[in-house]
């Protein structure tokens, strides 16, 4: 749905001599397929929303192809903008209006008639929830109500796909969770989703496969499962009633089993591809030479693990 | 060019409705004017006496057009506050991902200012009524075609330069600082022909000058006099500069 490759953009700060150029995006290529929840991660500054306003049509990439919904972005961005609905950060309603007024002038802003606008403008509101409070102006809206409207206003016009830069920024976690479920709502209508955060949480639950952009290049990419894994596999905490030193002799031996480490008489760590396969093969072996388990507990490497990996920075340090 | 008409007053509709919904800021527009028309302009009768103006009728006819002038000029320039702040929060960004004409965003702003500006004239001249003012309407239609294009090119021009300097701070001196000597070059306050010659030399450079002399003889009922079609050939021909000139900006900045 989304594919692009080596697409670049560069900027100059500052004037004259004394300007520089700024490459705030270096060649990306990655592709998102129909129907997915796709997550941009990087830390600020890393070409993230540079990124996604070059697939949203807002600023043309300097170099680098890019091809969304069926439509070339640099040949045919007013096509493009027909088949994309994007939200911004901040989001952007007037405070003096109401949201049905908003979502109206949204839908004919896209070339729809009057009354049809109308027509999308209530079946809008009914979709997110907003039909309370539709003809209240903007301003009295809470945070995550305001957000819905934002959101509604990217969709109004049916896109394929869309993008949504940060959306549970400064959200409580009730209205965090409340859009994650109308994120996954649009997915199951079809949609494509396009979503940059630096919520590792976010990107955990929500999306089905991620892409971490680093100095303008994206450095890993595939499910937040796959990332994770890459990294390191999961590691499995055993614990048995006897000999660890015994235990880990057979289990070394296993090929699943990257490497065994000893903690003490009862205590031992596997490293293993998947711990979730691992653990039946494990307990089959133990048993099978009499060696009796007291507990197993499987740690998962997180995103930010990988984050870490990737980028030498954590993502919650800031 | 259908759809930059339907475009254009999509958004002046929207405009005008926030223009509408804030009431207050309608009182704050005209607060000036009103003060300047109620307090001000009863004095010209005696202070004009040189100029040979004898009644209200033709101290009004002075002053009411040079009013006008300094809320087109002035009020237009301070247009582009407006949309660099709509620049800012991200909803002209909202707008330009849509298929929308990029033009009608900007011509739909500016038609909201040339009309709020209009409605304010309006309420202005019928004001000066009780105090004497009489215009014949055909006259005072053309004052307002002037006025309109007068209108045009400061909100365009105020547009273009906020795209350019994109900074609040330093542009409120700057228009102050360009505004001042040309507002006083016109004439608005007191008519030029209390000028020493050298001034009004200079003056004669400066073609706000020329509308508002071509503004005051419309008022006056002097359709056939010379600054009437020289300040209409100024103004549009300025206007037409400014609109091509914030057009540009805008399509260089927005894409």
């Amino acid at each position: 749905m989304i594919e692009t490759s080596g697409l670049r953009k560069s900027f100059h700060t500052g004037k004259g001599r004394k300007g520089a150029t700024v490459e705030a995006v270096r060649g990306v290529t990655l592709a998102v397929a129909e129907g997915e929840i796709f997550g941009f991660l990087g830390p600020n500054g890393a070409g993230k929303t540079t990124t996604l306003r070059m697939l949203a049509t807002l600023i043309m990439p300097d170099g680098g192809q890019a091809t969304i919904a069926g439509t070339d972005l640099l040949s045919d961005p007013g096509e493009v903008r027909r088949r994309v609905g994007y939200v911004a950060q901040g989001g952007a309603t007037w405070d003096e209006v109401t949201a049905r007024e908003e979502l109206a002038l949204q839908a004919r802003m896209h070339g729809l008639s009057k009354a049809e606008a109308r027509r999308r403008a209530s079946a809008a509101l009914e979709a997110f929830e907003l039909t309370e409070y539709a003809d209240r102006r903007c301003k009295t809206y809470s945070g995550g109500q305001r957000r819905r409207v934002d959101i509604a206003l990217g969709v109004i016009h049916g896109p394929r796909v869309l993008f949504l830069d940060e959306p549970t920024a400064g959200l409580d976690p009730q209205s965090r969770a409340h859009m994650w479920d109308e994120v996954r709502r649009l997915r199951k209508e079809g949609m494509t989703v396009f979503i940059t955060t630096h919520y590792l949480e976010e990107a955990d639950a929500l999306c089905d496969r991620i892409a971490i952009i680093d100095h303008g290049e994206i450095v890993a990419e595939g499910t937040p499962d796959d990332l994770k894994r890459e990294i390191s596999g999961d590691v499995l905490a055993v614990t048995v009633n006897g000999s660890a030193p015994l235990a880990a002799d057979l289990l070394s031996g296993q090929p699943y089993v990257h490497k065994v480490e000893v903690l003490d008489e009862q205590g031992l760590r596997l490293y293993v591809d998947s711990g979730a396969t691992a653990i039946p093969l494990v307990l089959r072996v133990l048993e099978g030479s009499g060696v009796e388990l007291g507990a197993i507990e499987l740690h998962r490497p997180s995103l930010d693990d990988v984050f870490l990996t990737k980028t030498g920075r954590s993502l919650r340090e800031k | 060019m259908m759809k930059l008409a339907r475009d254009t007053w999509l958004i002046f509709q929207r405009h005008f409705l926030l223009v509408l919904r804030s009431p207050t800021w309608i009182g704050f527009a005209l607060a000036q004017p009103v003060t300047y028309v109620l307090l001000f302009a009863p004095m010209l009768k005696l202070a004009l006496k040189a100029e040979g103006v004898t009644t209200y009728t033709q101290a009004y006819r002075v002053y009411v057009p040079g009013l006008l002038t300094v809320m087109a000029i002035l009020g237009g320039s301070y247009a582009g506050f407006g949309l660099l702040r709509e620049v800012r929060t991200g909803i002209i960004e909202r707008a330009r991902v849509t298929p929308v004409s990029r033009l009608a965003l900007m011509l739909g702003r500016a038609l909201r200012e040339v009309v709020m500006l209009l409605v304010q004239a309006v309420i202005i001249t019928l004001l000066a009524l009780p105090f004497g003012l009489r215009v014949p309407i055909g006259d005072l239609l053309l004052a307002y075609l002037l006025l309109a294009l007068l209108s045009i090119m400061a909100v365009n021009f105020s547009y273009a330069l906020t795209l350019k300097v994109r900074n609040e701070a330093a542009l409120g001196p700057m228009i102050n600082t360009l505004s001042n000597p040309l507002m006083l070059l016109a004439g608005v306050l007191l008519p030029l022909t209390l000028a020493p010659l050298w001034l009004l030399r200079i003056a004669e450079w400066n073609p706000f000058y020329w509308s508002t002399n071509g503004m005051r003889e419309l008022f006056s009922g002097h359709v056939g006099a010379s600054p009437v079609w020289i300040s209409m050939i100024i103004v549009v021909v300025l206007a037409g500069l400014a609109l091509s000139w914030s057009v540009r900006s805008f399509q260089r900045s927005v894409q």
